[in-house]
């Protein structure tokens, strides 16, 4: 039991290029099963990934694979030939909105974007086009989803991930896995990991993934990562404090960031709050969250969040 | 990327919004030479000269070099001495306030130095009110905002009076509606011809702010005159810098000068790098990570010299001119590297700085932490290069080990 990805995931890959392909080959050897990709203009060739698993514990996976993954010029094409319900978008900024919307439309229920730096109008309107549509868009700008040993979607190292116990939910890449590290060494493990991203218009919040590990019979705990600027911890904490069932551990990065140096400050206005690292862990303390000092301490608060519960 | 008030206007104006007429200058002569034709067109004896730097408060600003001169001056010399008056007066302000430095509470008290000045009619004004248009992240729209309270800072209206904000939410499926801008234009009590000039503008600035990528556009204040016209008296813009590759002509509106030059070097190579007043030099990939590792640095005793996010993508090469960059700071005491390889594999920044260190050599304590993709390469090449190199276990491990070797805790 997991949320959103598994042994069943069948994953398509959008903009195989050098970063693309790199992570693609990762993936694999991780054990994730791709099942195509879309390069427009080279439908009906292949690539070929071929080397050695990462021996990360994924059942069943030899040592050495090798794999030909077959292209297509259009999402609803591969779709069609394979019955992907997975995307991953590697896609070049000026071009990812459109890349989105075309899983979107072809009806791919999980689209797990990773390209950084889309502009934030394109995101607006993606935002929109995905409004009644059945699927959910994970990122833009993030690392992507992990369910350990089963299933690896988007940029993270894989080895570091143990299953185990705990729901990780980060709107910084490099902090999950910070986290993830840590849970793995403490060994408390982790059902899943979910980046949400850092832009400030994203498909899937820290609401959406609480809710999702709060429902998952296998996670016992969540941890959950959030930055500086707008309201969206504020917002879970609210929602923690109201639904959650099990115990949550939280970081806050940007206790020290300088203050002038964000853009746009009409936009807190908005949400009725600055946005500041202080306001936040207040809000999440509040919630019965336990906040941890810095980055190092976040394994031993969700084990100290645990301990308060009861379960470890 | 911010730009300025002139050039604001100058977009406004081709997007048919209502601006006063005004004339950009960079020396004394120019400024003089805008007042006759300013005066002409605009039938009012009465002009504006206004300090264009990338800082808000200019009007309550004023000069280090001329205390009793402020940011922005009404001159009215014209009323009765004619036009040569106020050529006269306007040559007198030029003079000290070009290549004057500014101080305004947005500057901090080094100030700006002020390289243009924007001339511009006089208006008679009726009202003064507010407008700008933002994004709301909890709902991922724009919105557009509008008060009563023109003049006055937005973040005050919203914590004493929040009830004369008003808001509509663009749907980016067809735009703001003309119900939406006659509503904004009703709120704001216009009625007659301002109605109409008001509902006009308020559609226009929205398209605007859409159609150029803005990431924030405020009219602070937009004035109605004695004859019903609406008016952008001042204007700010500020736009997204990942879509600027589509608006080629508001890239050509950035004004280098006005910005950090360390920052804008950085940029260049894809970097994010905000300079701090500490003496540890940070680079680390991630925004996040960068920020907790400014966090944690504090934390067991030290002060960041900077935040720097080398990001995903990053090639050796822009390594190489992260660590260049950062080592430029005579501040800097030493320098924590601090990796958790994605995207960003460890061999790439291993490189990277190896081949910085090589060109620019390395004459202060340097502590690295690699964990993460190809971690075990990038260990490897580091070890081999024969650098002086701490290694350190994790990010508090790091953060401690140089605050030790550059003297300890502050």
């Amino acid at each position: 039991m997991s949320i959103l990805v598994d042994t069943n995931t069948r994953l398509i890959v959008q903009g195989l290029g050098e970063a693309g392909a790199f992570h693609t080959d990762k993936s694999i050897a991780y054990g994730t099963n791709v099942v195509g990709a879309v390069r427009p203009g080279k439908g009906g060739q292949s690539v070929r990934f071929e080397g050695e698993t990462d021996r990360s514990g994924v059942p069943g996976r030899p040592d050495r694979y090798q794999v030909d993954v077959p292209s297509f010029d259009t999402v609803r094409e591969a779709v069609e030939a394979t019955g992907a319900n997975a995307t991953v978008i590697f896609v070049p900024p000026p071009f990812a909105a459109d890349a989105i919307m075309e899983a979107a439309e072809a009806g791919i229920p999980l689209i797990v974007t990773i390209t950084e730096g889309i502009p934030i109008q394109d995101m607006v309107k993606v935002k929109r086009y995905l409004e009644g549509k059945p699927v959910r868009l994970v990122g833009p700008n993030c690392p992507g989803v992990i369910t350990p040993h089963q299933c690896k979607i988007g940029i993270m190292p894989g080895y570091i991930h143990q299953a185990g116990r705990i729901g990780v939910v980060s709107r910084s890449g490099t902090l999950t896995y910070e986290a993830v590290k840590q849970l793995t060494d403490n060994g408390l493990g982790q059902t899943a990991a979910v980046g949400i991203g850092g832009d400030p218009v994203n498909g899937t919040s820290f609401i959406d993934v609480l809710k999702l590990y709060n429902d998952d019979p296998a996670t016992e705990g969540v941890i959950m990562i959030g930055e500086i600027g707008g309201t969206a911890e504020e917002e879970a904490a609210a929602w923690i404090a109201e639904n959650m069932t099990k115990p949550v551990a939280a970081f806050i990065a940007g206790t020290t960031a300088p203050p002038g140096k964000r853009m746009g400050h009409a936009g807190a206005i908005i949400s009725g709050g600055m946005g500041t690292a202080a306001d936040k862990i207040a809000a999440l303390q509040a919630a019965g969250v336990v906040v941890a000092d810095t980055p190092s301490d976040m394994g031993s608060a969700m084990l100290e969040a645990m301990k308060r519960a009861g379960k470890a | 990327m911010k730009i300025h008030e002139y050039q604001a206007k100058e977009l406004m104006k081709q997007h048919g919004i209502a601006v006063p007429i005004g004339r950009v200058a960079t020396t004394v002569e120019e400024a003089v030479a805008a007042v006759r034709p300013i005066v002409e067109a605009s039938g009012n004896a009465v002009v504006v000269v206004k300090s264009q730097i990338h800082a808000g408060g200019r009007g309550k600003g004023r000069f280090v070099e001329h205390p009793d001169v402020p940011g922005v001056n009404v001159v009215t010399d014209g009323l009765k001495g004619g036009v040569e008056a106020t050529e006269r007066r306007v040559r007198e302000l030029a003079e000290k306030m070009l290549g004057s430095t500014l101080v305004t509470v947005q500057t901090g008290p080094e100030g700006k130095q002020v390289n243009r000045l924007y001339v511009e009619q006089g208006i008679d004004i009726e009202r003064e009110l507010y407008l700008s248009v933002v994004l709301d992240r909890a709902t991922g729209r724009n919105v557009v905002m509008a008060s009563t309270e023109g003049g006055m800072e937005i973040e005050e209206v919203a914590a004493e009076t929040p009830e004369k904000i008003l808001r509509e939410t663009i749907d980016p499926a067809v735009g703001l509606l003309d119900f939406q801008a006659r509503r904004l234009a009703f709120g704001l009590g216009l009625a007659g011809a301002a109605h109409k000039n008001g509902a006009r503008f308020v559609k226009a600035l929205a398209g605007l702010a859409v159609g150029l990528d803005t990431d924030m556009v405020e009219i602070n204040p937009l004035v109605v005159t004695k004859s019903g016209d609406v008016m952008a008296l001042d204007g700010k813009m500020s736009f997204d810098g990942n879509a600027l590759f589509r608006h080629g002509d508001v890239t050509g509106m950035r004004d280098l000068s006005e910005e950090d030059a360390a920052e804008v070097e950085a940029s260049e190579y894809g970097l994010s790098f905000i300079k701090l007043d500490g003496s540890i030099g940070c680079l680390v990939n991630g925004a996040g990570l960068a920020m907790a590792t400014m966090d944690t640095i504090k934390q067991v005793g030290g002060e960041p010299a900077n935040f720097l996010d080398v990001g995903g993508g990053a090639t050796t090469e822009n390594v190489t001119a992260a660590f260049k960059i950062i080592t430029r700071d005579p501040n800097v005491k030493g320098i924590f590297i601090n990796i958790f390889g994605g995207i960003m594999k460890c061999d790439t920044i291993a490189n990277g700085v190896v081949a910085a260190v090589q060109q620019v050599g390395l004459e202060v304590p340097l502590v690295v932490r690699l964990e993460g993709t190809n971690v075990e390469l990038g260990r490897k090449i580091i070890d081999e290069s024969g650098l002086n190199v701490v290694s350190a276990t994790d990010m508090k491990d790091g953060a401690r080990k140089i605050v030790e070797l550059t003297g300890g805790v502050q």
